[in-house]
């Protein structure tokens, strides 16, 4: 287990400079001179060449790389295009919004899709199966931003029982949690058909398995059948789609932060890119992509923990 | 046997398989509605022009905001006055359309990538290590990173969203040429003199079909809905394009007077989206990847 981490630990360090050096390239040929946006379009053409050595940016492609990556293992992610304000503070203000928001859709999306197809492989083909399909193939085909209108239509709007949007307030309070509860319904939805849909197959597989009818005729109780023989041995895909879905649930955070107006990293990350603010999308996808890399890792390790089977040579 | 008979019977197994695949397919009730919502929608984006009562960017401010069934605009008018089921026809020319060209461009940088990764060993690791790393990029994030160096245009947004889709065509069809590569049938081929090209393309290519109409159909789903996502988020179709995204986006100013311009663009992306899906599901059983051609 040891080596396995070290060993995956390795390769994330690796992949982490994949990414950097994808980011930070990206970047560099995107089109207009960083130099130019900063100066405005007052700058003349001495402010610009300036500016230009100023920050370097006359220096070769790989020396302006291994400058951004020292920097950014120090925590310097650079200023901000727009506001002057360092990267790193930006992010940093935001994220706990951003992953708020990811957690609590993740808790939605496990709650629900377990439940969800549990319920569908016990009572297979009856009328609670059709509709917990129904719910999962829809849930799959939905846009988030349309089920966040309609939400914020029903239960803000016309029922005025939770907020429109925002997320201001801590979420162990009441307010907190009442902000929480749309956003997380709107993201966790897509997730939850998924896990729905695996956890159903998966409970299906499981519980016509020749263990589970001879604990069943050696008269155990039909409870411990399901939580203890049947759940346990059938969450190892489960677990897998949850921890694919994470990934997906921080990607998915964007576009829910736009729709709620909740100030996190996904929408630092729109305004950042119309505004053609480098630094800023270089910093944010940074983060995004690094997380989802260790949440992977993570979920890898874990696999290993729930199923000793599962070898990574 | 001679080689008119060979072909003549590879050409019977090819008949026997699309046969027993359709079969397979029209048994499955969910995967027909699909066919059929796919099939609407391509009709209707082909006869748009004739089935659309009016033009779908032209502006009649006078007639702002009008509701469902109102006369002469059965789905009611968006704020500019302009003809919302209009919209919603164009609309689909336009999700079909990016979506196929996000599709297509996907499959063909996947299928190039797979194909090397798993015929020539050497190149695999290169490949693969490329791979993991597109990989390691939520997808939308991936497509924002694109955009964000491209610009904000329906044309990128397609693009994206096909490099998006090239690590998981790559490692469908890499998966598949590993197992195809040793047959004998490919052995025979080498020691025939066959080139590398021509194994890969007459032979692995149509072995390795099935995971690629699956993924191709399934990810038909994921690019309309991503392209809808992006141009919600204003990276993609920009006004006054009829992008459904983009119509969510601007009705949703408007939803305590009209939510129809919020609704009506929403089903309609998710029936397409609903249908590509359980399209893809019905392919992917009958489709049954054991069933060889050439053995």
């Amino acid at each position: 287990m040891v080596s396995l981490i070290i060993r995956r630990a390795l390769q994330l360090v690796f992949l982490l400079f994949g990414i950097s050096f994808l980011v930070f390239s990206s970047m560099y040929i995107a089109p207009g001179d960083p130099a130019a946006i900063i100066g405005g379009p007052t700058a003349t053409e001495s402010d610009i060449a300036a500016i230009r050595a100023n920050l370097g940016l006359d220096d070769p492609f790989l020396a302006q790389y291994a400058r951004y990556v020292g920097n950014a293992i120090q925590g310097d992610f650079g200023y901000s295009y727009q506001t002057t304000q360092p990267v790193a503070d930006a992010i940093t203000v935001r994220f706990p919004n951003t992953l708020k928001l990811a957690v609590a859709s993740m808790i939605v999306a496990v709650i629900i899709g377990i439940l969800t197809g549990l319920v569908s492989a016990l009572k297979q083909n009856s009328l609670l199966d059709v509709s917990a399909t129904t719910f999962a193939l829809a849930g799959i085909s939905i846009p988030n931003f349309w089920l966040g209108a309609l939400l914020i239509l029903v239960f803000a709007v016309n029922l005025q029982w939770l907020p429109v949007g925002g997320m201001s307030n801590p979420f162990y309070t009441v307010a907190g949690i009442k902000e929480l509860i749309l956003p997380a319904i709107t993201l966790g939805t897509g997730s939850a058909a998924m896990i729905a849909r695996m956890a159903r197959s998966s409970m299906l597989e499981v519980i016509r398995a020749d263990y589970v009818r001879t604990a069943r005729a050696k008269g155990v109780k039909e409870s411990s059948v399901i939580w203890i023989h049947t759940l346990k041995n059938a969450m190892i895909p489960i677990i897998t789609v949850i921890g694919l879905n994470f990934g997906f649930l921080l990607g998915g955070t964007i576009i829910t932060e736009k729709v709620f107006a909740i100030n996190g990293v996904g929408r630092l990350m729109i305004d950042a890119i119309a505004a053609r603010d480098f630094p800023m999308v270089q910093g944010s996808v940074l983060l995004v992509a690094s997380l989802f890399v260790l949440v992977n890792l993570v979920v890898d390790i874990v696999y290993t923990y729930i199923d000793p089977r599962i070898k990574y040579d | 046997m001679t080689t008119v008979e060979t072909v003549e019977l590879k050409e019977k197994k090819r008949e026997k398989y699309i046969v027993t695949t359709m079969k397979r397919l029209f048994k499955n009730k969910l995967a027909i509605i699909g066919l059929i919502i796919v099939l609407l929608q391509i009709l209707m984006a082909i006869f748009a022009p004739m089935i659309t009562t009016h033009d779908p960017i032209k502006q009649t401010l006078a007639d702002s905001e009008l509701p469902v069934f109102s006369p002469g605009h059965w789905l009611g008018t968006d704020n500019y006055g302009r003809d919302v089921w209009s919209r919603i026809v164009y609309g689909a020319r336009i999700s079909l359309v990016v979506g196929s060209i996000a599709v297509t461009l996907g499959l063909i940088g996947g299928i190039i990538l797979g194909m090397l990764a798993g015929y020539y060993r050497k190149l695999d690791a290169v490949i693969m290590r490329f791979v993991d790393l597109l990989f390691s990029f939520p997808g939308i994030l991936l497509a924002m990173l694109i955009i964000a160096v491209l610009g904000t245009s329906l044309v990128n947004v397609a693009i994206a969203i096909s490099i998006w889709s090239i690590p998981t065509c790559a490692r469908i069809v890499r998966g598949s040429v590993l197992s195809i590569k040793e047959k004998e049938y490919i052995m025979a081929m080498r020691s025939m003199g066959a080139s590398d090209l021509r194994i890969m393309v007459r032979h692995i290519l149509p072995n390795a079909s099935a995971p690629i109409i699956v993924f191709a159909t399934m990810r038909m789903a994921t690019a309309i809905l991503s392209t809808a996502s992006l141009s919600y988020l204003g990276l993609g179709a920009q006004p006054p394009t009829p992008e459904w995204g983009a119509m969510i986006s601007q009705g949703q100013a408007f939803m305590w007077s009209s939510p129809h311009l919020t609704i009506v663009p929403g089903i309609a992306i998710m029936l397409t989206v609903f249908a590509f899906n359980v399209l893809g599901d019905g392919l992917r059983d009958a489709l049954d990847p054991n069933m060889d051609l050439q053995d």
